[in-house]
Formats: structure tokens, sequence, C-alpha cells
């Protein structure tokens, strides 16, 4: 019988059937970073619960651990000392690998996890942390879990999940020059909304993904659970077997060519079954922006903030004139030329190589406009040091952006009282979440591919990047 | 975890979609190492203003929502970061049951881990149920035995549990310890898998 990628991967870790659509589920891959991994970490030591399978489990720093230079093991983030400290005194005893503070393997959870070949195609891979779904794009099936269900995990090596549905999105065409993946999972939550994948295992497929890198589809991948998708996941092909040769956890030698054999047949077979399939068009977008609260509140950066009084649902209307008043727009102005104080390249998003690569492009030679604080973030400390091997800190640096050490930073500290924006600023982000609050107290964030956000920071306004790349 | 049988109490609605976990929990109200009492941080910047005082518009701050039992709210309810904190503050401050179109998934996963239950109706029978409450007619029921809610109106309308989740509710039972009564078959899938993707294991 044809199956689906995502339904081969089920199949495959299935332990048992407990009956209307639950099952208890293998988990290949466990990570924990101190956030929400301190939680699981207090509690299973608390219940004297010891860990199933160590070896599958890993754990770093990212989400309290500061960014600035010099960083050390506390922070300013009120009460993040004690998740520093609970999380890595208590995740040693129990031998699970850690890359700590000075580990030259730390960074962003779903940067490093793909980096280092701990997810690997066909396996589950959890993570207390909602965009675990990045890792999808290796072929896994990857998600987020709560800081109990982590727990569950770490005793028993399983998880209880119902079946999702399968969905697949063909993204047929070539992007125009200036429009990246960021760009084409931003314009399909606008179109199908951030529950558009709610219930559904989400298969990103079509020409548009087989000739994409390996980054970016992981930043395809990242935002599937701001579409509402269990996961996300791009089938195996010859870019994700040469991007996982020689990786640290890779199998080598023979283990890698029978893993390669297994990885190959990771394909929807002809004929397999979706539940829904949505097309869209990638060739005729322009790079797209948020306006609003939601990643759906999206539109091409040419655009005009819509009206929300053409909405007939009345409780889609009044969460849009809600995002509306939050963001102090009006319908119908254009976004572009909208003036903003911060700009920020980093996230599980948009922090690797190639996303660094594309900013440095557009601010090689050029200076961030007067009172924009601009800041780059690397998703890993290995990002970080592959970036100044090729001299991408001085383009970052020589233009007025600050260069960090790498981690979530103010895509996460802005609304726990650490560092954060402004109150009040409007700034343009590579991340995922324009939230209220999610950046500062009543920040405005809009959401952007790393082109945009380099070019908005040079304007010092809401800007288009392909005027500035048309130029180099 | 506290059994969720039959629970008669307040409705409170909140009818706006997409209402993501950071604001059901903000960042600052969240940052301990802990799994209670963070009840006084839901929704805060929604429910507190500047000063520090209540904000009178919320529904949370009126009567008599103050003492909601159910929340009722639009789609993708609890969408956004994993955050379980969320669950834990809807648990602490009093709610047993969230009704919605749909769900952030980890979210839900969170509620049933909490003794909380997701319940996911059509969009149009949340509306209609958030159209009947008033502040003098408020009170409803989940009742999980007969797989039914109940508006302050009085209709019932059937609601569909996962089994599994449903009877650990019912018992209040804690999942770890209910999955490690499988541990047999777990080690019989490691070995089967260990021989097919060595792979996974050899790390």
């Amino acid at each position: 019988m044809s199956q689906t990628l995502f339904e081969k991967i089920w199949d495959d870790h299935v332990i048992a059937d407990l009956g209307d659509g639950a099952y208890l589920i293998h988990i290949d891959r466990h990570f924990l970073h101190e956030y929400s991994g301190a939680v699981s970490l207090k509690e299973l030591d608390r219940c004297g619960r010891t860990v199933r399978n160590p070896q599958l489990t890993f754990g770093t720093l990212d989400h309290v651990l500061e960014t600035l230079p010099g960083r050390g093991m506390t922070t300013r983030m009120p009460g993040g000392d004690n998740f520093l400290r609970e999380f890595s005194s208590r995740i040693v005893p129990h031998k699970i690998r850690f890359f700590n503070l000075s580990d030259p393997r730390q960074g962003i959870v779903h940067v490093i996890a793909p980096e280092l070949g701990i997810a690997l195609p066909g396996m589950t891979f959890i993570c207390g942390d909602s965009h675990t779904c990045t890792v999808g794009a290796v072929g896994a099936f990857a998600w987020g879990v709560g800081s109990s269900e982590s727990e569950h995990a770490l005793a028993t090596q399983t998880i209880i999940q119902t079946k999702p549905k399968n969905m697949r999105v063909n993204l047929q065409g070539a992007p125009a020059p200036g429009v990246y993946a960021k760009d084409l999972i931003l314009a399909l939550i606008g179109r199908y909304g951030a529950a558009g994948g709610t219930g559904h295992a989400v298969e990103f497929a079509g020409a548009a993904v087989r000739s994409m890198s390996m980054a970016a589809r992981l930043t395809l991948c990242n935002m599937a659970v701001e579409f509402g998708g269990r996961t996300g996941l791009v089938a195996p092909d010859e870019i994700t077997f040469a991007y996982l040769k020689d990786r640290e956890f890779s199998p080598r030698g023979r283990v890698w060519d029978d893993a390669l054999h297994y990885w190959r047949s990771l394909v929807s077979d002809p004929g397999a079954h979706y539940d829904a399939e949505l097309t869209l068009d990638c060739s005729a977008l322009a790079p797209q922006i948020t306006w609003g609260t939601s990643p759906e509140h999206v539109v091409g950066i040419d655009s005009v903030v819509p009206d929300p009084s053409r909405t007939a649902n009345a409780v889609a209307r009044a969460s849009q004139e809600r995002a509306l008043a939050y963001a102090e727009l009006e319908p119908g102005k254009p976004l572009i030329g909208l003036p903003i104080s911060g700009a920020f390249i980093g996230s599980c998003t948009n922090s690797r190589i190639e996303d660094l690569r594309a900013a440095a492009i557009i601010l090689r030679g050029r200076k961030v406009a007067p009172r924009v604080t601009a800041i780059c973030v690397p998703g890993s400390t290995t990002v970080k040091r592959e970036a100044e091997a090729e001299g991408l800190d001085h383009i970052f640096i020589d233009a007025g952006f600050q260069w960090r050490e790498s981690g979530c930073s103010l895509c996460m500290s802005g609304a726990t009282g650490g560092e954060s924006f402004s109150t009040r600023a409007r700034v343009i982000a590579s991340t995922n979440r324009n939230f209220e609050d999610r950046q500062g107290p009543h920040v405005r964030s809009h959401l952007a591919s790393p082109a945009t956000v380099a070019a908005s920071a040079i304007a010092g306004c809401i800007s288009d990047p392909r005027r500035l790349e048309k130029l180099q | 975890m506290k059994p969720f049988v039959k629970v008669t109490g307040i409705g409170a609605p909140l009818m706006l979609n997409n209402i993501d976990t950071d604001q059901i929990t903000p960042g600052h109200q969240i940052m301990k190492v802990q799994k209670t009492g963070f009840g006084s941080g839901l929704f805060y910047n929604w429910r507190y203003l500047a000063d520090g005082s209540e904000n009178p518009d919320f529904v949370l701050n009126q009567t008599p929502f103050r003492d909601a039992r159910f929340l009722l709210t639009g789609a993708n309810f609890g969408c956004g970061s994993s955050r379980e904190w969320s669950a834990w503050a809807l648990r602490d401050f009093g709610i047993r049951a969230v009704i919605a179109p749909s769900f952030g998934a980890i979210f839900a996963s969170n509620c049933y881990m909490n003794g909380m239950v997701p319940i996911m109706l059509d969009e149009a029978v949340v509306t209609t149920i958030a159209a009947e409450i008033t502040p003098d007619h408020a009170d409803m029921t989940a009742d999980l035995e007969n797989r039914v809610i109940i508006s302050p109106n009085g209709n019932r309308h059937p609601i569909h549990i996962p089994a599994i989740q449903r009877e650990r509710l019912l018992e209040g039972l804690d999942a770890i310890d209910a999955t490690r009564k499988r541990e047999p078959l777990i080690a019989a899938f490691q070995k089967r898998d260990a021989a097919k993707r060595p792979w996974v294991y050899a790390v």
C-alpha cells in the first residue's frame, strides 16, 4: 500500500496502539535546554526517576544564557540564574551529553541538532521547545513537547501521541531574487492562516523545495508550528545526505552505507494519500513582512496594511482590530517606509551561515541608519566561527551591527524582563513570532527574511531588499 | 493529578483567535523552576494595567468570571511557545477546561498532562455557547463520563477526548507510571529496532 513519508516514519516508531487514534511512540533523539529542561530534570529527580536512555539524550544552553560577549553563567533575566544552575547541575549526573557554556558545539538546539548530525532522516526527535519541527527538514518526525512530556520521555524513551493527518504543501516555481525560504513560509501562513496546518504533519514538496539548501529547508520547517502543523518535514535527498555526511554524530563507514540505504526509502510513494494538499506558486511572491501580532498577519512588502472591516468572521475581525491597535497602524497605509529603531538577525529561524551571508551581501560597505539598534546573533558557536573565518563579522560590525555569541537572545529574552528592545520600539526581526510583548514591553515586531532585515536596518525604515541587492 | 469526572462552573468568554502562550503566561511571570504557583501571572499583560492594578475591561477581572472554571475562546488557542507554564497558570487560576475550535498541539498535550481538558468544538458551536453567557447566566458543565458539554441554556454538545487521555483524566493517573507498565514492550521494540537501525542506538 502506498504510504506518505510521514506514515513510513510513524509506522517504524509505534510501540503500542493505545486505541482511539493514540499510540505509544519511540523517541530516537531527545534534546534538552535550560529553560523547559530545568523543570523536567528537577521533577524527574524529585520523583527519584532515572533517564532510561541517556545516550539518546542531549543538552545545551540557549534560551536563558546571555549572548553578550564575555558572558558567564549569570544573566540579567530575573530568575534566569536558577535555570542555568539547576539545569547544568542536574544534567551531568544523568550522563547526558551536554554542550555547556565553554563547549564549541554550544548553540540553539534547532541549529546544532542537524549541524552535529544528531537529527537524522527517519528519526523521531523531540525537545521541550515548539520550534523542534525545524529539524524535520532532514526528513525526521520532529516536534515540540512540554516539560512533563519531556520528563515522560526521559523516564520511558516514549511519548503518547495521536496520529496526525497528512498534508502536502507543494511549493512550485522558482522564487525571484530577494525572495527566500522565510518569505515562502510566511506567504503560506498568510494565505491559509496560523491554524492552516492544525492536526497535520506537513510535508513540504515541489520544485522550490527540491532545489533548496538544507539551511533554507530548516527555515521552512521551523515555521511549520506557526502554521499550526504538528511537524513539518522534507523528504531526504542527495542535498540532505551531503549535508549530514561526516557530521560528528552521523553514522560512519559501513553503518553510514546501511543508513543511507534505509534513508533512500523515506519518500512518499506514488499515489500516497494526503488528507489535504495545498499549492503555492513561489515565482509570483514578493519578500514578505508581517504587520500585526500573529505570523498570519503578513503581506508582500510592497502591499498596504489590510482593512479588517473586510473580514466577515466577527472573531477574526476582532483579532485583527486588536492587532492593528497594538501595532499602531492604519489600514491602507504602505509598510515600506515605516520607521524602525531595532533590527535583529538571529533565532532558530534564520541564524545559519547562509542567512548571515545573505544579510552581509546587503550590509557590505553600508552603514546602519542612525538611531537603529542592530544586533546579529549567530545560531551556534560553530556558525559564529565559520562566519568569522569568512570575515562576515567585520561586515556586520563595520555596518554598525552588534556581533554576539550564539543563543536565542532577543527572540526570547525580551518578554522575560531580561535584555529587550526599548518599550514601544518598532523593530524588524528575522525571528518567527511577532506576538504582543514578545521582544520587549509593547514592542512591535515585524518578521522578515535576513535580507529584508538588513536592508531595513540600512534604510532606518521597512525597506525592500531587492532595491539594494540590485545595486551589488 | 486531580481527576476530572464532571465539573460544573462559570464559563468565561475570551473570543479572540490565535491567543498565544506568550499572552497566557508572559515570560516575566514564569521564570521559576517549578510547576505550581503561576495563577497570579495568568494573562498578566492583559489582566493588569501598567500601574499593577486590575484592568476592569478584562473578562477574568469581572464578576462572576474571576471564578471561571471554563474558558471559551477562538481558534488556535495556546499556539506559540511550548511553555507548560500556560497550562499550570490556567490550572492554578482554577480553569478545568478550555473550549475552542482548535488548539496549539503542544498546549493541548500540556493540558492533558495536568488534569485539564482541551475541548475542541465547531467554531459555530463555540460562538453560540459564548453568546449564551451573561454575568448572571454563565454556569456550564463538562461531563467526561458521558462525553458531553452542557451550555448555560442547557444545550448538550457531544465532545471527543481520545480514550487513553479520558481514562487518565477520569482517574487522575500519572502518565509516567502508566507507561512504565509497558516497559517490556519498549524493551522489545528497541531490541528489534536496533537490528534494523543500529545507527540510532550506537551513539
